[in-house]
């Protein structure tokens, strides 16, 4: 099938972007939509071009480095599925396709579709772990977990951190990601001790990142190529309002080293 | 080179705990003075990085991803082993030690593989007390499924996600220690050059893949962690990033180079479809606990599989392995699928295929439970074939997805330089000539959690260095190293893509160096790649600059080291005149076609060392000794 690209080409994050169209021929349906893009960039690599640049690793759908807005919608038109999971036959001969990086103040463009997502690490970083310094843990089934509580924690924890949920928010909120790990540990006994710090950092950090507010789109779940549900955003918050009324001053102080 | 395999003295189970107290110890308040290397954030990577700083060193770690979760580890499907015996089937950290030793065909040295199964059941401590959410069963306790190569069932498991849910375990104690500032990170940084002053590994020069920046870091040890090199096949399961550059730099600085040629091509991934295929995608072995795996009896049989009466297809591996059937381990059952498919039998457009069928197992448990065990892997499978699992058997065939060999190293990870330590699937250490599935999770985490936290500091306290000057002439000489292979890339301006060099690369290997090898074909392939490489250096096409992002240069580098490494993986091959696990030497084979080893004269390690471009790199051998358990001939029959 022949299609036509309408792709974003920014050179780097000081360079203002713009579109460029490209004609991509003979394409097969069976082709993966980034194979699709490697098609495309060694035709302009064999003609002294600079090739499309886009980030990606695994090409399974688990490690969250691909991500690009396809004709609007992050990741593309196929539910659950990530760009590199998405094939060809999801498109038809002729059709012309946009391609866009994530759009958020908080994942700035390094290079056309490329963006910086260091803002999700730091998220992590205040306080989405459980203290168990390596050697000090007990027999594993010494804490039994409920069957159903150990299936919705990994429900959440399936998280690949793609940035998705960010790129298809109006606000560009990294809700559902947060709450995504507030979920998948504070589900856990072994997350425990921790519960009620860990949602106030985490929540402190994404605030202090460049994210907006939660109003409630629910985009982030439509566009999660993991299944996420917003029902993660309702335990998080309830898990906040919880910190504030149980922890006091003098205890958020003490807690305040985010359980490092 | 010093190949003292320092394997501790004593009875096989008292070795570690005997070693782990004559290591010396660092003083509490004397680790924050010493700096440690981390290169890579794998479950090795993360996992060491994260333990040393928990100790109180200071760890740079690096990894070319964007987040140091993405690092390969998180594609890891099935599970991870350990000899936790819960469900009292048997179960020992002696059958798993066992089982290792016979998996890998007797090619793996023996007390570091001990060691591995006595530490794999603190793994799984350690892993649920961060949070992985492991399978439970309705009593809340941890569930297990079977695996390759075992009779028991060992293996743990989160869905068909294990190994992402363990690398976010190991990644979050990491991300702790980067919250702490005990850990600095350095995503985007590709490591292209090993520091060595006087003998010791001393830091690294990297590339910022931002900016180009070429960065170098000096430490008081270097450990890589940077994961397989099955690359240097082109079409693999392996992430596209994934390659041997760090491990190839040092063994080109002395590092010795172990069992190059054991490279695992695993039975079940999906087939190729076309030219433009990028990479393949693996169906985890987990799913042989429930598929079953046929061909119809009849040559070029083009029925649609549910038009193949039951008595006409041929379950060729429960036929053959009686007693492991479907889980035979995974070289044997790859062979078995390719001589079904050179036999004329294989199946879909290709003819290079095999079913995977769960219909039986559907038909026994319910879709339910099936949908509930493997529910992402069957999504997976229909994304990119466009077809229903659930209905119609999944197509399947080998495909290149592990590599047994890496640098060398000692009972204590450390590899022939002193002050460089090798962890995870970069090093060679456990799995011999064939690794048993779940296993590698296993190694991963034995050698970031458990094992580098004692080594290094032994080294540190046992080692007096000064500091080292920025401008010492072996930190500058790598630092233009690093630069000037970049302006060469960059200059050659030819006529021919990266990834077609990488292609042509990937096919030689394939043909010549595959799932069988014989001594002609081997030559021949050996013969073809000095020609490839010559031309890519000379015709090779790098477009745009060094100081900004330029992934065809990133990929220019790595390909510019397969290139090399290729041929130390044929030359290994052509050496080693024997068949063992995934290294099946056609010439050396059983009347009924099993892998026939020469324990005579190969019971040994084969360790390369570098002699500079021009010359025929030198082949060592480390001997294997067997003092706890007795050579056989594997049978799975
Ligand atoms: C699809 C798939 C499924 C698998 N399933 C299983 C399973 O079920 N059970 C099992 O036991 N094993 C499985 N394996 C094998 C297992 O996943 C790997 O062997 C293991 O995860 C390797 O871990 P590692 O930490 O050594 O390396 P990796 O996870 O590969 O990490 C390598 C790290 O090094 C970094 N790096 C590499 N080169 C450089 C460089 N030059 N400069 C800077 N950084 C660099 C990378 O960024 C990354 O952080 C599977 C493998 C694949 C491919
Ligand atoms: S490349 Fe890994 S999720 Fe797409």
């Amino acid at each position: 099938m022949n299609l036509t690209l309408h792709v974003w080409r920014q050179q780097n994050a000081r360079t203002p972007g713009r579109f460029v169209t490209y004609e991509a021929h003979d394409i097969s349906p069976d082709m993966s939509f980034l194979e699709m893009l490697d098609v495309v960039n060694e035709r302009l690599i064999e003609g002294g071009e600079d090739p499309i640049a886009f980030d990606h690793d695994c090409r399974e759908g688990i490690c969250g480095t691909c991500g690009v807005v396809v004709n609007g919608r992050p990741h593309g038109p196929r539910e659950r599925t990530t760009a590199c999971q998405l094939h060809m036959r999801s498109f038809a001969d002729g059709d012309s396709i946009t391609i866009e990086p994530w759009r958020a103040k908080a994942f700035p463009v390094l290079k056309d579709l490329i963006v910086d997502r260091g803002a999700l690490d730091r998220i992590i970083a205040a306080g989405g772990f459980i203290s168990a310094p390596i050697g000090s843990a007990p027999d594993a089934n010494a804490i039994p977990v409920r069957k159903v509580l150990a299936e919705l924690s990994m429900d959440a924890a399936a998280c690949i951190g793609c940035g998705a949920c960010v790129a298809a928010c109006p606000n560009a909120s990294a809700m559902l990601f947060t709450a995504a790990k507030v979920s998948h540990l504070g589900l856990l006994p072994q997350g425990q001790p921790e519960r009620f710090d860990r949602v106030r950092a985490m929540v402190a950090q994404m605030d202090a990142e460049a994210f907006g507010s939660c109003t409630n789109h629910e985009e982030c779940e439509a566009a999660c190529p993991k299944g996420i549900t917003v029902e993660t955003i309702g335990r998080m918050n309830a898990d906040y309002v919880m910190a504030s009324l149980t922890v006091g001053r003098r205890a958020a102080r003490l807690g305040d080293s985010g359980g490092g | 080179m010093n190949l003292d395999p320092k394997v501790p003295s004593g009875p096989l189970a008292e070795k570690w705990s005997k070693t782990k107290f004559d290591y010396k110890l660092v003083n509490p308040s004397n680790k924050r003075k010493y700096s440690v290397i981390m290169v890579g954030s794998g479950l090795a990577g993360a996992g060491g990085a994260a333990s040393l700083a928990e100790l109180g060193y200071y760890v740079k770690c690096f990894c070319y991803q964007d987040s140091p979760r993405r690092a390969h580890s998180i594609a890891a499907q099935g599970g991870i082993n350990a000899a936790k015996n819960y469900h009292n089937d048997g179960d020992s950290v002696w059958r798993l030690f066992y089982d290792t030793v016979k998996g890998g065909d007797f090619r793996a040295r023996e007390a570091n593989v001990y060691r591995l199964a006595e530490v794999s059941n603190s793994i799984i401590d350690q892993c649920a007390a961060l949070g992985v959410p492991f399978a439970r069963e309705y009593g809340g306790l941890l569930d297990n499924r079977s695996f390759g190569g075992a009779q028991v069932s060992r293996t743990f498991y989160a869905r068909g996600q294990t190994g992402q849910q363990l690398l976010l375990g190991a990644y979050q104690a990491l991300e702790r220690q980067i919250g702490r500032g005990q850990v600095q990170m350095f995503t985007r940084h590709e490591m292209q050059e090993l520091i060595v002053v006087d003998g010791r590994a001393r830091g690294i020069v990297v590339r910022d893949m931002v900016t180009g920046a070429v960065e170098t870091h000096l430490a008081d040890a270097v450990c890589l962690a940077t994961g397989g090199y099955g690359n240097v096949y082109f079409l693999s399961t392996y992430a596209k990033g994934c390659n041997g550059t760090a491990i190839w730099r040092a063994y080109k600085k002395g590092a010795g180079f172990a069992n190059p040629c054991f490279t695992q091509i695993h039975p079940t991934c999906i087939p190729v479809t076309g030219e433009h295929q990028s990479k393949l995608t693996l169906m985890s072995e987990s799913l042989r606990n429930d598929g079953r795996i046929w061909v119809p009896k009849k040559q070029g049989d083009t029925r649609a599989p549910g038009d193949v009466p039951e008595d006409e297809r041929d379950y060729y591996l429960e036929r053959k392995y009686p007693s492991y059937g479907n889980l035979a381990p995974r070289d044997i059952s790859s062979r078995a699928a390719k001589q079904v498919c050179d036999e004329g039998r294989g199946v879909g457009a290709t003819g290079l295929g095999v079913y995977l069928d769960f219909a039986e197992s559907i038909g026994r448990l319910g879709e339910d439970t099936i949908r509930e065990k493997y529910g992402n892997l069957f999504e997976m499978y229909e994304r990119i074939t466009a077809e229903d699992p659930y209905t119609v058997p999944m197509r399947i065939f080998p495909a290149t997805h592990y590599t047994m060999g890496g640098l060398w190293v000692d009972y204590n990870l450390q590899s022939s330089i002193p002050g460089l330590f090798v962890l995870g699937e970069a090093n060679f250490s456990d799995h011999g000539a064939n690794r048993l599935g779940a296993s590698a999770l296993m190694q991963g985490l034995a050698d970031g959690y458990f094992v580098i936290p004692y080594t290094m500091g032994d080294y540190l306290a046992r080692t007096k260095q000064a500091p080292l000057a920025a401008d010492h002439p072996d930190v500058r000489a790598a630092e233009a190293a690093v630069a000037g292979r970049t302006q060469r890339l960059l200059g050659i301006k030819g006529k021919r893509t990266v990834t077609s060099f990488h292609r042509a690369l990937g096919r030689i290997m394939w043909e010549h160096c595959g799932m069988a090898r014989n001594a002609a074909d081997l030559k021949a392939g050996l013969a073809k790649i000095p020609p490839l490489r010559e031309e890519f250096w000379r015709n090779v096409t790098v477009p745009g600059s060094g100081d900004e992002i330029n992934q065809s240069l990133e990929m220019a580098g790595r390909v510019a080291d397969f290139l090399e490494l290729g041929e130390l993986i044929i030359r290994d091959a052509l050496e080693r005149d024997e068949s063992c696990g995934c290294h099946f030497r056609e010439e050396h084979q059983t009347p009924d076609g099993e892998a026939l080893r020469d324990d005579q004269r190969f019971t040994h390690v084969a360790v390369w060392e570098y002699q500079g471009d021009a010359a025929t790199p030198v082949r060592h051998q480390e001997a294997l000794t067997y003092e706890n358990i007795q050579l056989a001939t594997r049978s799975y029959k």
